[in-house]
């Protein structure tokens, strides 16, 4: 028998190079399953906005209640959401995608429709007299002159997924809020320490991944600046 | 649907309301832990953003302050708390926490209204002879009202639902009601747990919804 090893573990330290190298795996596992959770999440709400922001711009109408219906699924806290979906998946991944969609849906829809609306209207104008389609008029000059708008409200929801998904750990789909959720019950001080330093740099790193593509994407803005 | 049913008859039940598991006792706690934080964060934030924005400076530092309060995850802040020697206080890291994710909407909301203020209105008020103070608080905060109103409005919605993640990690408030269900595997009880919560926040939204809408026709902003 030898004597419990001295080491960082052992004390219970916040920084701890033991734990990052012997619990490799279970960290690699859990930042795996955060990125799965947000981007899935992220790109669904994505693709459910784009038409509804479009069909609201379309018809003024409809803009009011979609805007109402999001702002209401916004105000819920989102471990309220979480257990209101409980009853309809279960304690599943599916269950924290769908909670994490409804609330980027409300942040790209606001934003996207923003965009939309800040067309000039003498841009319409100009390319309807040039003969463009709806169509084309949406995919080659309104939708194109929203992105900075849509990019933003894109990049709040991603940042904002990423902190969310650690709330999943209450059904045991949290990524690395699972380690945070197991760390607080064990008061294992390195695991929620290098699990929260994680969420943030993956916060940040999306953040700046998205800018990057908006600079890809809008080759016009940049050319104004040197 | 069944769960439905299970759910009305959980709410229905006397016995479900009182007590110190009890909703009332869980309402009282959310709504204390609420106010109280909120009068603390606005005591906080608003005096250095009014300030900062008044001299026109730090504006960097407050609007990017709450970029990253998102980007910090509010359990993990939680935990993090609980963990130090705060976590012996009690509700401590609960209150912190609070807090600490109240204090950036206020601080970022307050400041970008004070700046937003009409440059042209403050030389007036300079050429009347009004000292710097007098500026401040007859002239930028009434015309900055409306932002500010609106960050002391996404203050308390995020007060709310930090208040139930609090749960997660020991605290009190309505999000005991949520955890307590899922330990006992109990979902009439997690999703009338999560209908409270619901509809606790849309109140609160609700209530500062009419407050502006009655409020006088210049605290109301162009909206």
């Amino acid at each position: 028998m030898t004597a419990a090893p001295d080491d960082c573990l052992a004390r219970n330290e916040w920084i701890c190079g033991d734990y990052l190298s012997s619990r490799r795996q279970i960290l690699l596992d859990a930042v795996g399953q955060h990125l799965e959770l947000t981007a899935l999440s992220v790109l669904i709400g994505l693709a459910v906005a784009l038409p509804l922001a479009v069909l609201a711009r379309r018809w003024g109408w409809a803009a009011g209640p979609v805007l109402a219906v999001t702002t209401v699924l916004y105000t819920i806290p989102s471990l309220a959401m979480f257990s209101l979906l409980l009853p309809v998946y279960g304690l599943s991944a599916t269950l924290v995608v769908a909670g994490l969609v409804l609330y980027s849906l409300t942040l790209l829809v606001r934003n996207i429709l923003a965009g939309l609306r800040a067309v000039p209207e003498e841009t319409r104008q100009a390319a309807r007299g040039l003969g463009f389609g709806p169509v084309r008029l949406l995919l080659t000059v309104e939708l194109p002159l929203a992105l900075p708008a849509a990019m933003a409200g894109l990049r709040i929801a991603t940042v904002s997924a990423v902190s969310l998904v650690t709330i999943g750990a209450i059904v045991g789909f949290g990524g690395l809020g699972n380690l945070i959720y197991a760390g607080m019950n064990t008061y294992f001080k390195a695991q929620v320490l290098t699990a929260s330093v994680l969420c943030v740099l993956i916060a940040v790193a999306a953040d700046l991944l998205l800018l990057g593509v908006q600079w890809l994407l809008t080759p016009w803005a940049r050319k104004g600046r040197t | 649907m069944n769960v439905l049913g299970s759910t009305w008859d959980w709410l229905a039940d006397p016995a479900h309301w009182s007590g110190d598991d009890g909703v009332w006792h869980r309402l009282l706690q959310h709504l204390l832990l609420t106010v109280v934080c909120l009068i603390v964060s606005c005591l906080i934030a608003l005096p250095v953003a009014l300030v900062l924005g008044h001299l026109g400076k730090g504006g960097a530092l407050a609007v990017n302050i709450s970029n990253v309060g998102r980007a910090v995850p509010t359990f993990a802040v939680l935990v993090l708390l609980l963990l130090t020697p705060v976590g012996k206080w009690g509700e401590g890291p609960t209150v912190v926490a609070l807090v600490l994710f109240a204090v950036p909407p206020l601080l970022t909301n307050a400041y970008v209204g004070m700046r937003e203020v009409d440059r042209g209105v403050v030389q007036a008020a300079r050429g009347m002879g009004m000292t710097g103070r007098q500026t401040l608080v007859r002239v930028e905060v009434p015309l900055a009202l409306p932002m500010i109103l609106n960050g002391v409005r996404i203050a308390a919605v995020q007060l709310v639902a930090t208040a139930t993640i609090a749960a997660l990690a020991g605290g009190g408030g309505l999000g005991r009601i949520i955890t307590a269900g899922f330990n006992l595997a109990s979902t009439p009880q997690v999703v009338a747990g999560a209908i409270l919560v619901a509809v606790f926040a849309l109140l609160v939204e609700g209530v500062f919804e009419v407050v502006e809408r009655l409020g006088p026709a210049w605290a109301r902003g162009g909206r």
